[in-house]
């Protein structure tokens, strides 16, 4: 060890950090492809950061600026189009990662003891994440940037006596004006990439703490070698950082065919409407959030009950809210004995399964006219209506499920 | 370690007194910081009456006018127009205006301080959206065969009856907001206002 990397570990805990979180941090020496997405993650949030510090050197938070500028970097800067197109498919990407990462837990069992603080603190990310794209979109100030903050700063106004008030708050005027723009820029730019910052630090202390879950959903903390090393560990680092190279480097040949040949991706990650400037007279055909908010967007438009006391669009906020803060409860709905899929029984993978084309369906809808039929035989409204008990069926007869589930027995170490 | 229990306690006391003062601080240094986020004093006076002339607004007409950043609609309804609004009352949510979308002197069933002349937020009280005109009747409005005029919402197909009142079995929840007004002469409105004694 040089002279050097002595000196400052007298003064840091340089070599330490680097065993407990990479030299010597044991990883469970099965992980399939799924647990590529953490590492991507990461990889998708520095290019967001990166190009974000670019855009923002362009960019003007103005009503009567932030059209044209965002017009100009994609014109006028070198090379601007590609930095804004690398940040506008990223906030996509890093919503398809999060989904694969997120479902990847529900498959091997990765929210159960003792790792509830990895999945609460995952959720809060998950939740922060759709606060910075919701910002962000407002940003371009196109049509339904505008409309589409409008409806969701409204779904506020829903809540009884200071929904009002909470709303002009949060707008700063009594309608989406400048005053919001600039605030949603701060927003954006700093306050929640300080939070997010700060979750994932917490996010991954509370992982390393008690080690990496993996598809068998067995603790290879249980069987240690002489030395006290984990007999089915490996060490993150050469292992895992040259694994996760790799798969970073499939995902991003993904991610940059996106950005040079469909940045649009056909109005899913760009929406045609945005190219329009804001209208305040006039509303896009339909307002529509980007993709990844789609399904609580469901969720919200599905309750049209009127005969609930407070009315319908009240219930629906709360549904949606519901949706969201459900998922926090996982760790403790789930009363099964094994982690991890493969040794549950066939009710919990129908749940899954269910919940997963629920979830993409109630996505789907979202994006339609609710009076619509855009799948068979039913009104959209109807299968969100549908898609809605499922979803929280899931989580709600989930303490019954996974009980009444025959397991299979969980084996001591990792198979092969 | 003092073992002393007075100076324990002073201890404690002076613990807690400096707690409160510190959180009565922050307290105060948050209250600011929350009250920066709210409308402005030049968006409050922005948000100020607006003074209109319907001089030219004729029979039929509709023409927009921008108050506090929204569409403010007023009409100049026909007597064609005023004749539908009595045959709707069964289709229509809250056809005697009963939910406060609108000042006391408009609570009637034309929504208006004089009949013909409708003035209403052209903002959907569902989700905020921007809806139509769509006057034409029957089936050459493209919406149903009964229909009598009105407004209809693009983004979840809520409708309107030409005193913005909304029909049974759509999202929107409540009648069309009628903003405050009060009329300078027949054909000088200011938004904004309430009229005071009128009709």
């Amino acid at each position: 060890m040089s002279s050097f990397i002595r000196w400052v570990d007298a003064r840091f805990p340089l070599t330490k950090v680097w065993k407990e979180h990479f030299g010597e941090y044991y990883a469970p020496k099965n992980f399939n492809f799924l647990y590529y997405f953490g590492g991507i993650l990461t990889v998708i949030l520095i290019i967001q950061i990166v190009t974000g510090i670019i855009l923002t050197m362009h960019y003007k938070p103005d009503v009567d600026l932030a059209f044209a500028s965002v017009e100009y970097i994609m014109r006028d800067v070198p090379a601007g189009w590609f930095v804004r197109y690398l940040h506008s498919v990223g906030a996509s990407m890093i919503f398809i990662a999060l989904y694969v990462h997120m479902f990847r837990g529900l498959m091997y069992g990765s929210h159960r003891s003792p790792r509830e603080l990895v999945w609460l603190l995952g959720m809060l990310l998950y939740v922060a994440m759709m606060a910075e794209a919701f910002f962000g979109y407002l940003l371009p100030w196109g049509n339904m940037s505008y409309w589409g903050a409008q409806v969701i700063v409204s779904l506020f106004g829903a809540i009884p006596f200071v929904g009002e008030g909470l709303a002009q708050w949060i707008r700063g005027d009594y309608v989406i004006s400048d005053a919001t723009l600039n605030r949603f820029f701060a927003f954006h730019v700093i306050l929640l990439p300080l939070l997010l910052a700060l979750l994932i630090y917490l996010h991954i202390v509370a992982l390393h703490k008690v080690g990496s879950n993996n598809p068998d959903g067995v603790e290879i903390k249980q069987q240690k070698d002489e030395n006290g090393k984990p007999l089915d560990g490996v060490p993150f680092h050469p292992y895992y950082t040259v694994k996760d190279t790799f798969g970073v480097g499939v995902f991003l040949t993904i991610y940059l065919a996106i950005v040079f040949f469909l940045p649009e991706f056909g109005g899913w990650f760009l929406e045609k409407d945005n190219f329009d400037p804001a209208d305040i007279l006039q509303t896009p055909p339909d307002i529509v959030p980007l993709w990844y908010l789609t399904p609580y967007y469901s969720i919200l438009r599905a309750v049209t009950f009127e005969w609930l006391p407070g009315g319908a669009k009240l219930w629906g906020v709360i549904a949606m809210g519901a949706a969201i803060v459900i998922f926090f409860f996982l760790p403790w709905l789930d009363r099964s004995r094994v982690r991890s899929i493969r040794y549950r029984g066939w009710m919990y993978k129908t749940m899954l399964t269910l919940f997963v084309i629920t979830f993409v369906m109630l996505g789907y809808l979202g994006t339609k006219n609710p009076g619509h039929v855009d799948l068979i035989w039913l009104k959209n409204v109807t299968w969100a209506q549908i898609g809605l008990v499922i979803y929280f069926a899931f989580f709600l007869l989930m303490p019954i499920y996974t009980r009444l589930d025959k397991t299979h027995p969980e084996p001591d170490r990792l198979v092969k | 370690m003092v073992e002393d229990s007075s100076n324990n306690r002073r201890r404690r006391f002076l613990a807690v007194v400096t707690s409160v003062f510190g959180l009565a601080g922050v307290g105060a240094l948050a209250a600011s910081f929350v009250a920066s986020m709210r409308p402005s004093a030049r968006a409050r006076a922005a948000g100020a009456p607006v003074e209109v002339d319907i001089g030219d607004l004729r029979e039929g007409q509709m023409m927009v006018i921008e108050w506090r950043g929204k569409p403010v609609w007023i009409i100049r309804r026909s007597r064609e127009m005023l004749s539908g609004l009595g045959t709707l009352r069964g289709e229509l949510a809250d056809p005697d205006s009963q939910v406060l979308q609108q000042p006391i002197y408009a609570q009637n069933e034309t929504r208006s301080i004089y009949p013909e002349i409708l003035i209403v937020l052209g903002v959907c009280t569902h989700l905020g959206c921007a809806p139509t005109k769509n006057f034409e009747r029957g089936s050459a409005s493209g919406l149903s065969e009964e229909w009598l005029g009105g407004f209809f919402c693009p983004c979840h197909g809520s409708t309107f009856d030409l005193a913005g009142r909304v029909y049974k079995n759509v999202p929107a929840p409540t009648n069309l907001e009628v903003p405050p007004h009060t009329f300078l002469s027949e054909s000088r409105i200011v938004v904004g206002v309430d009229s005071e004694g009128a009709a």
